[in-house]
């Protein structure tokens, strides 16, 4: 029978690797049985607090063996997870937790006062009070499930300084994974080396590589990737094949030339997405790794479910040229519309929009944004056919590749992480209440560029300081200018285009 | 040397007192995005190239493990 559950392959792989090691974290492992038997108490206990279906559990926990216990949990609970930060200042947190109205929180010791400072409502489960010989009801709700409904909820920077929830269903996932296997041709033998943070829609294709599959995850403590030596390190000591990362690691161990003192020969699949992937250092790698590695760019936002073009090299590429973003993954349509929502001709720079069982239900209790961006199919008028926009502007080339050129609005990615400059303009100004301020982004430095004004100089350390307390780390401006008056527009509104142009230089 | 590391560091994060920590990445004072600067700014300033295998937690855990990084790699002043 046609699976139709996350936890339907999960259990197929516990039936045939029960003893393989699931998950390696900093300071544990765990094997698919372990994984499972936690899981399913984490169920029990779900159920138990709330009977709550197809309902968001909030996971307050960072990233360890634990943490995906309790995705899995919540998944046999019949419920959707949802990854928070616990790096993320409390307020924003908070202000995640009021629009998404989770059935419960987990956390454990660790995070759980800080949780409870929130004075939140919500019923909380604490994995360290949950014992271990605990009777678990072997009845779970997701056998109530259809393959439509949600299975998480990832958060994205929204531009009304409030994150938008983006509602993933077990389809999806299930379209997208088997397309990954079959592709990469993934067996229980991949090691994947996980980078990217859980609450960034890249893990997706780790953590179910290991659900699907039985691959073992390891969860590279986040310290090696601040010294990439370690991290190399780290990839021989566990003989690591199969990594998906940002471009930017890449780039940086380019940059310290690492590869003439250490080598990294187990690796033999090289993944990135989530940014633009320089040439330059593609070559680097492809020239240092062995000869039968695969590179393979992976282009998607969080709203079409991990990848919806891709495009693999296996040998050096044109450092002239910016690196196609690639072709259509199998079950997902590309549409690029031009402004008259007419289908773009080849060389023509138009929307890239995406149609496939990939598409997200939506943005959670958010039927206003939702309906902005998953809009009909304006080539279909037979029958109701949802697409969903992007907002990458993008052409397709001679060869039937697409090209990424930019935005066509003010989202901007930094480290992978996708970042709208209406949300940290949004907290700046309701910090300083008194300035007029613009946030920009330098292309050529990768940074974030305050602009504000004011006839006396604001010390960097007061931004800095008030704007940890509200904005995640990423999301920080790294230069401050002043001005003595902003230039403005007609309108009476700040000129983005004229101040764009001068941070630009162009 | 040290008043220059401590002035570099707090361009980089001038939200931290970085002169008392003993354990800059322990307390995460700084991520992977700030040791790149901070080795930019080090090569820049006292005309060196510090090596990729030498970025490293121990290198870098207070003032003191920077200042002696710089003289290993041949800063006298």
């Amino acid at each position: 029978m046609i699976k139709i559950n996350l936890i339907e392959y999960f259990e197929n792989t516990v039936d045939l690797f029960p003893d393989k090691i699931a998950i390696v974290d900093s300071t544990s492992q765990i094997t698919f049985d372990q994984l499972r038997q936690k899981a399913k108490l984490i169920a029990t206990h779900i159920t138990k607090e709330t009977n709550a279906i197809n309902k968001p559990v909030a996971i307050y926990l960072p990233k360890a063996n634990e943490t995906l216990a309790s995705f899995i949990g919540t998944l046999y609970s019949g419920n959707c997870y949802t990854p928070l930060d616990t790096k993320n200042p409390l307020p924003r947190i908070e202000a995640i937790l009021r629009a998404l109205h989770p059935a419960c929180i987990i956390t454990n010791d660790k995070y759980i006062t800080q949780l409870k400072e929130l004075n939140l409502d919500f019923p909380i489960i604490n994995l360290d009070e949950l014992e271990k010989g605990e009777d678990v009801d072997e009845k779970f709700n997701y056998i109530k499930c259809i393959d439509t409904d949600p299975a998480y909820i990832l958060h994205t920077s929204g531009s009304t300084g409030v994150p938008k929830g983006v509602v993933i269903s077990h389809l999806s996932i299930i379209d997208y994974i088997n397309w990954v296997v079959d592709t990469f041709d993934i067996t229980e033998n991949e090691k994947v080396g996980n980078q990217t943070p859980f609450i960034f829609d890249m893990s997706t294709l780790d953590i179910y590589l290991m659900i699907f599959k039985g691959a073992t995850l390891y969860l590279i403590p986040e310290q090696k990737f601040i010294f990439p030596a370690t991290l190399l390190d780290y990839i021989n000591e566990n003989k690591i094949n199969f990594i998906f990362w940002v471009p930017s690691v890449y780039v940086n161990i380019a940059n310290l030339k690492l590869f003439t003192s250490i080598k990294i020969p187990t690796v033999k699949k090289v993944l990135y997405g989530g940014e633009v992937m320089p040439p330059k250092h593609l070559n680097y790698w492809i020239r240092n790794l062995n000869k039968n590695v695969i590179y393979g760019n992976m282009y998607g936002p969080t709203e079409i479910t991990g990848t919806c073009v891709y495009h693999i090299v296996s040998d050096t590429v044109d450092e002239d040229e910016s690196l196609p973003i690639g072709k259509p993954c199998r079950n997902t349509d590309i549409l690029v519309l031009n402004e008259k929502d007419e289908l773009c001709q080849v060389g023509e720079k138009g929307e890239l929009c995406v149609r496939g069982s990939s598409l997200a239900l939506g943005y959670w209790n958010n039927l206003e944004k939702t309906n902005a961006v998953f809009v009909q199919n304006p080539l279909n008028n037979a029958v109701p056919e949802r697409i969903y926009r992007t907002g990458d502007i993008v052409y397709l080339n001679e060869k039937g590749e697409y090209i990424y050129i930019g935005r066509k609005d003010f989202q901007i990615k930094l480290s992978g992480y996708r970042i709208d400059l209406g949300e940290i303009e949004h907290h700046i100004l309701s910090v300083f209440d008194t300035i007029n301020a613009g946030v920009f982004f330098d292309k050529a430095k990768n940074e974030i560029v305050l602009i504000y004004e004011s006839e006396k100089e604001i010390p960097v350390k007061d931004f800095r300081l008030k704007l940890t307390k509200v904005l995640s780390k990423h999301m920080i401006p790294s230069k401050y200018i002043k001005m003595d008056i902003l230039p403005k527009s007609t309108t009476g509104k700040i000129d983005r285009a004229l101040l764009n142009k001068k941070i630009n230089n162009t | 040397m040290k008043e220059k590391i401590l002035e570099i560091l707090s361009e980089i994060r001038p939200e931290f007192d970085f002169e008392n920590s003993t354990d800059f990445i322990g307390e995460g004072m700084l991520d992977s995005f700030d040791i790149v600067s901070l080795v930019a700014s080090l090569d820049e300033e006292f005309g060196i190239s510090i090596d990729g295998t030498e970025i490293l937690p121990e290198n870098f855990s207070d003032v003191d493990s920077i200042y002696h990084l710089l003289i290993k790699n041949g800063v006298t002043k």
